[in-house]
Formats: structure tokens, sequence, C-alpha cells
């Protein structure tokens, strides 16, 4: 039979298909799926662990999971102490429970401490054809290396340290075909990419599926491209996002942490390569074909992630978004109003207060050496409060090897910690009310960067012309 | 998990689609290391202004809607954030059924955890509910072996799949659920099929 990448990964993890034993006739059941890795953070894990003690269970595979503090940790310098004292119980709530279950973790001090869809993949934990939980939904960014890869509750976070297993109902498979080639490689990046296929699937276009992104676009993309791409999949509502594993992949997993060794992984990659893809027929229940052509630079105006437009239009009317959906239409006037936007303004006259270039989703090496081309030689403009936080302390040295620290502070930018920062504001690292934000994260939401703040959505080049020059611009005229 | 009773209640009307996580519960108290303790937070932005104080015309801060146990809302509910702090803090305000067009997943499933029940219905059956709520602000009777949402007029069925619905009406304790496959867990374990992935680390 033809299968799709997505049921090739689910048949070889099902422990038990579509089954009850009581009730084997329901084939539309959960199956018990087999989880390979698990990562775990301060803020969603620590409930399971009380739970787990509480029932006097153990962990049933401790090497198979592992621990980092990324969401409310500081960015400030380490060594101080930390000042929030319900965030410093969580994240030692967390040290304690790693070493009571005996379960690796990057914990503040540690070098390789970061956003866990940061360093999930830099340390070679993330590998195709696994299936990898997170209790964070953007575990989806994980797809990228054609893992199966999904966010979980609290209580499926307890269920898999007890079980490594969980129950799920087998997803729709969802192909985005992604056609065309970039004009600009540059100045539009992959983040431009998902806004627009958010823009035209809506938040719940992808709801009960896996979607598999592919085209000559896709496969030209760097893996921390491609990670962007997966990692918004959650804002099309989709419950993972995947791409086929290729050369790109594999020359990145060699020679980290958690790889298989050389001959191992040379044996593994043969493998992977004839298995690891959707055969030339296997059925998708959904496929759409997303046009990239002419995209323009893309910016969101309002509170979710797919309302979008391009730098060169203007912010849309209620009506034109809502397109004759009376509920739409409501979301758009509100929207309209939260964000303190008139219908007709362009994009470009759009004045920010703050940037905030971070987050899971653009927040790697390439992101900042993007940014870092249009701030050389340049300055933040004095209204602008400009932050950059490196996803991971690994891409912070990375970046200070390159020089890209001096670049940004010379222009103007901090220069901060790595974590989640402002992409959730669980920090200090937040807007004020009616602050106006140009963010390289992924949620729009009301309140999302601290309550009344405005956020709007941009890719990392966006974001960086936008600290210079106050406001939005078509980076395309700079690049 | 305590099993899940029956319900009867007024309905706390949302009328907004794409209501997300952040919202239902804000980030500020996802810093607490316990499961409940969350019922103050429920929707906290939308119902105090940045001082703290109750935001007049939200619908938590008017007494009509104290001690109501079902939720009224529309598409896309519970989008955005996998927190199942915002079931936890929907379930300790005393909600315990919500109703909407469509859920997002996570969210979705996150509520049989805690023993809340999510019920899609179609778009007409929720305008339908809208227009009752507005005109008569009936009680409606949730019956979740029938699978049944009864108003004193109408008796609309809901679909929810054998499993979940069990695991709901018997107040199941997953954990304990799956343990009993342990021998199928072990016997994939040692299968050939998990050798090419993750021998790496244990
Ligand atoms: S950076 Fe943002 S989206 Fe990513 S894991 Fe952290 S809080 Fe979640």
């Amino acid at each position: 039979m033809q299968k799709t990448l997505f049921e090739k990964i689910w048949d070889n993890h099902a422990v038990i298909d579509n089954t009850l034993v009581e009730n084997a006739h329901d084939t539309n059941g959960p199956s018990l799926i087999y989880i390979d890795r698990h990562l775990i953070h301060e803020v969603t894990s620590p409930q399971a662990f009380a739970s787990l003690k509480q029932t006097g269970r153990k962990v049933r595979r401790p090497g198979l999971t592992i621990a980092t503090a990324d969401h409310n940790v500081s960015t400030e310098n380490r060594s101080l102490p930390i000042v929030d004292q319900v965030s410093k119980r969580q994240l030692e709530t967390l040290s304690n429970n790693c070493k009571e279950f005996g379960i690796t973790i990057f914990d503040m001090s540690n070098p390789d401490q970061g956003i866990v869809h940061v360093i999930g993949p830099e340390l070679g934990f993330t590998l195709p054809g696994t299936t990898i939980v997170c209790g964070d939904s953007h575990t989806s960014t994980h797809g990228a290396f054609g893992a199966l890869a999904f966010g979980i509750g609290t209580s499926e976070v307890e269920h898999v340290l007890a079980t490594q297993c969980i129950w799920m109902y087998k997803p729709k498979s969802f192909l985005i075909d992604v056609q065309g080639s970039l004009r600009k490689p540059h100045a539009i990046s992959a983040k431009d990419i998902i806004l627009h296929i958010i823009h035209k699937i809506g938040t719940n276009g992808g709801s009960g599926t896996v979607i598999e992104y592919k085209g000559k676009v896709i496969s030209a993309l760097s893996m921390e491209q491609r990670m962007t791409i997966c990692n918004m999949s959650i804002e099309g509502g989709a419950r993972a996002g995947l791409i086929a594993p290729d050369e790109t992949t594999f020359k990145y997993l060699r020679g980290r942490r958690y790889s298989p060794k050389e001959s191992e992984l040379d044996r593994l990659i043969e493998f992977w390569k004839s298995n690891l893809k959707s055969d030339l027929n296997a059925k998708f229940d959904r496929v759409e074909t997303i046009e990239i052509d002419r995209l323009a630079p893309q910016v969101t105006w309002g509170t979710n992630p797919s309302m979008v437009v391009d730098v060169t239009d203007s912010v849309p009317s209620p009506e034109e978004f809502a397109d004759g959906d009376e509920n739409k239409m409501k979301l758009a006037i509100r929207a309209l109003e939260y964000m303190n936007l008139e219908a007709g303004t362009p994009i470009t006259d759009l004045h920010v207060d703050r940037v905030f270039i971070g987050s899971c989703t653009n927040s790697r090496l390439e992101d900042l050496i993007e940014a870092s081309m249009v701030v050389k030689g340049r300055k933040v403009s004095t209204k602008v409060r400009a932050m950059i936080v490196p996803g991971s302390q690994k891409v912070k040295l990375e970046a200070e090897k390159l020089g890209l620290d001096r670049i940004f502070k010379d222009s103007g930018f901090e220069w901060r910690e790595s974590g989640c920062s402002m992409c959730l504001g669980m920090n200090p690292d937040i807007l004020s009310p009616g602050e106006r934000c140009a963010s390289t994260s992924n949620r729009n939401f009301e309140g999302r960067q601290g309550a009344g703040g405005r956020t709007h959505l941009v890719s990392p080049i966006m974001a960086a012309a936008c600290a210079i020059e106050g406001h939005f611009v078509d980076v395309r005229d700079w690049l | 998990m305590e099993p899940f009773r029956d319900v009867k209640s007024k309905l706390i009307p949302l009328d907004m689609i794409n209501v997300d996580t952040d919202q239902i519960i804000p980030k500020q108290f996802l810093k607490l290391i316990q499961k409940s303790g969350y019922a103050d937070f429920l929707f906290y932005d939308w119902r105090f202004d940045h001082s703290g104080n109750p935001k007049k015309g939200f619908f938590l801060n008017d007494p009509k809607y104290n001690e109501r146990q079902v939720l009224l809302t529309r598409d896309n509910f519970g989008c955005g954030s996998s927190r199942e702090h915002a079931v936890w803090a929907l379930f300790d305000y005393g909600i315990r059924v919500v109703i909407a067009s469509s859920f997002a997943d996570i969210f979705y499933n996150n509520c049989f955890k805690k023993g809340l029940l999510p019920i899609y219905l179609s778009e007409d059956e929720i305008e339908y509910l809208f227009n009752v709520v507005n005109e008569k602000d009936p009680t409606v009777e949730i019956n979740l072996p029938k699978q049944t949402v009864s108003l004193s007029e109408k008796e609309i069925n809901f679909d929810i799949d054998s499993t979940r619905k069990k695991m709901l009406v018997e107040g199941i304790d997953e954990i304990n659920f799956t343990l009993h496959f342990n021998d199928q867990i072990l016997n994939y374990e040692k299968s050939s099929k998990i050798a090419e992935y993750n021998k790496y680390l244990i």
C-alpha cells in the first residue's frame, strides 16, 4: 500500500492500533503510540511530577526525556540571583524533579540551555522518523526533521513519563505543496512563507491534521528555515508539521551530542532515505498548493496569526477581512480596536515602540545573521527599544564568535541571554499596555506579550529594519 | 478523575470565535506548581482592568452568571498554547461543559483529563442556542450517557467517541488504564520497530 510519511511513522510507533480491549470493534478509537523523545520545561511539568509522586509511579525510560529551563527564565545577567520568587520556585521544582527521577536537565547554568525547541535539534536529540512530544504546542518545530512531533498537555506529560506512550486519535494528512521561487531570497524568508500559508488556510485550516510541506521551495530551505515553517503549523491549527528528511537534514545531524556516531549514522541515513518519504501515489486527506512567486514581506495586523497582509498593503477593513462571515466581522472589529488601528492605514505608516527578535520561531543563528545584515552600520531609531534574545546559549556563543553581538549592540539593540522571553512574557520582558511591537515570535493574541500590548508578527529581517526606521518598511528595497 | 455527572444549568454565552488559551488563562498565572486554584484567573485580562478592578460588562463580573456550569461559544475554542491550565481554570471556576462549533485539538484532548465535557455542535445548532439564551435564558440539561443537550422544546444530540465517553462517565485514571497494556509496551520495546530510532538513549 502507498503510504504518506506520517502514516509510516505512525505505523512504526503504534503499540496498539485503534483499539480498546473491550471495544475492539471501535476503529475510531485512540491508538497507543510509543514516544521516542520527550522534552520538558518548568511550566507544564511540575503538576505531572507531583502527580507521579502522589501515585508512587516511576519514570519508565528516564533516558528518553530531557529538560530545560526556558519559559520564565530571566534574559538578563545569569550571575545575578533570580528576583521573581514564584519563577524561582518553578525552576527549582524542575531541577529537583529531574534529580529525583534521573532526567538530564539543561538548566540556567548549563552552556546548552535554551528554548526547548531550539536545543532539541541543536543537541541532535531530534532525529528523523521519531515521535517527539513536549508540553508545548510549538513542538511541531521538530517536524522539520521528518519526525512526528506535537504538543501535549500536562496530564499527557505525566502519562508519557509513566508509560512512554500516549493515546492518540489518528490525525488526517494534509499536503501543502509550496510552488514558485523566492525572488528576493534574503528579503523574503521562511517566516513570510508560513505567515502567508496561515493567511490562506486560516487558524483552524489544519485542524485535526498533520501537515506535510513539500515542493522545490521547501527542499531549498535550510534546516533552520524548515523549523520556522513547521513551528507555526500549530498557528494553522494543525497537530504537527512535517518535512521529509534529505541531505540537508542528514548533514545537520552529524557530530551532535545525541546524534548516532558516524558509522551508525551512515547506516541509519540509508534506512531513512528509503523509508522516510511519502510514497509517490500516497493518498492525502487534503492537498493545497500555495504560490509564493510574488510573495512580499508579510506583517500581521490583528490578534490572530491569520490576520496577515503584505507590507505594501494597508490595514484591511472588517468587511474585507470577513468576506461576508458575521463572526469574522466581529473578530476583525475587535482586533482593530485592540490594535488601535484604522482600516486603510498603510502598513508602512505604523510606528512601533518595541522590537523583539527571538522565540522558537526565529532565534537561531541564521535568523540573527539575516537580521544583522540590515542592522550593520545603522542605528536603532531613538523611539524604539529593540531586543535580541538568542534561542540558546549555543546560538548566543556562535553569534558572538561571528561578532554579531557587536553589530547589534553598536546599533542600539539589547543583547540578551537565551529563553522564551517576550514571546510570551512570563519573565520581566513584557510590553506595557498600548505598546506596539514588531516581533519575530508566533502569536499575536491579545495580551500575549503583556496585557494591552500590540504585536505584529514579522520575519527577523523585517523586525530589524523596523527597529532602524521606527516603522514597517518594505525590506526588499534594502537588499 | 471524578466521573462526569449530568449537568443542569443555564448557559454562559461567549459569542466569539477563536478564543485562545492565552485569554482563558494569561501567562502570568502559569507559574504555580499545583493543578488547582486557578478560578480567580479565568479570563483575567478580559475580566479585570490594568489595576485589577473588575471590568463592567464582562460576563464573569455579572452575578447573573455565577454558578452557571455550561459555557456556550463558537468556532476554534481553546486554540493556541497547549497549557492545560486553561482547562483547570474553567473547571475550578465551576464550568463542567463547553459547547462550541469546534475546538482546537490539544484543548479538546486536555478537557478529558480533568473531566470537563467539550461538546461540538453544528453552526446552526450553536446559532439556535445563542438565540434562545438571548430570548429566554433557559436551563439546559446535559446527559452524557444519552449524548443529549435538552431544552424544554428541543433535544439536540451530540457526538463523542466511545472511548472518551467511557473515560468521562467512569472517571477512569488513564495511566492505570494504560498500564494494563504493559506487556504490549514491553513487546514493542523489544521489537525491531524501535531499533532504528532510539537505542542511543536508554
Ligand atoms: S519561544 Fe514562545 S512559543 Fe516557543 S516555546 Fe517559548 S513560549 Fe513557546
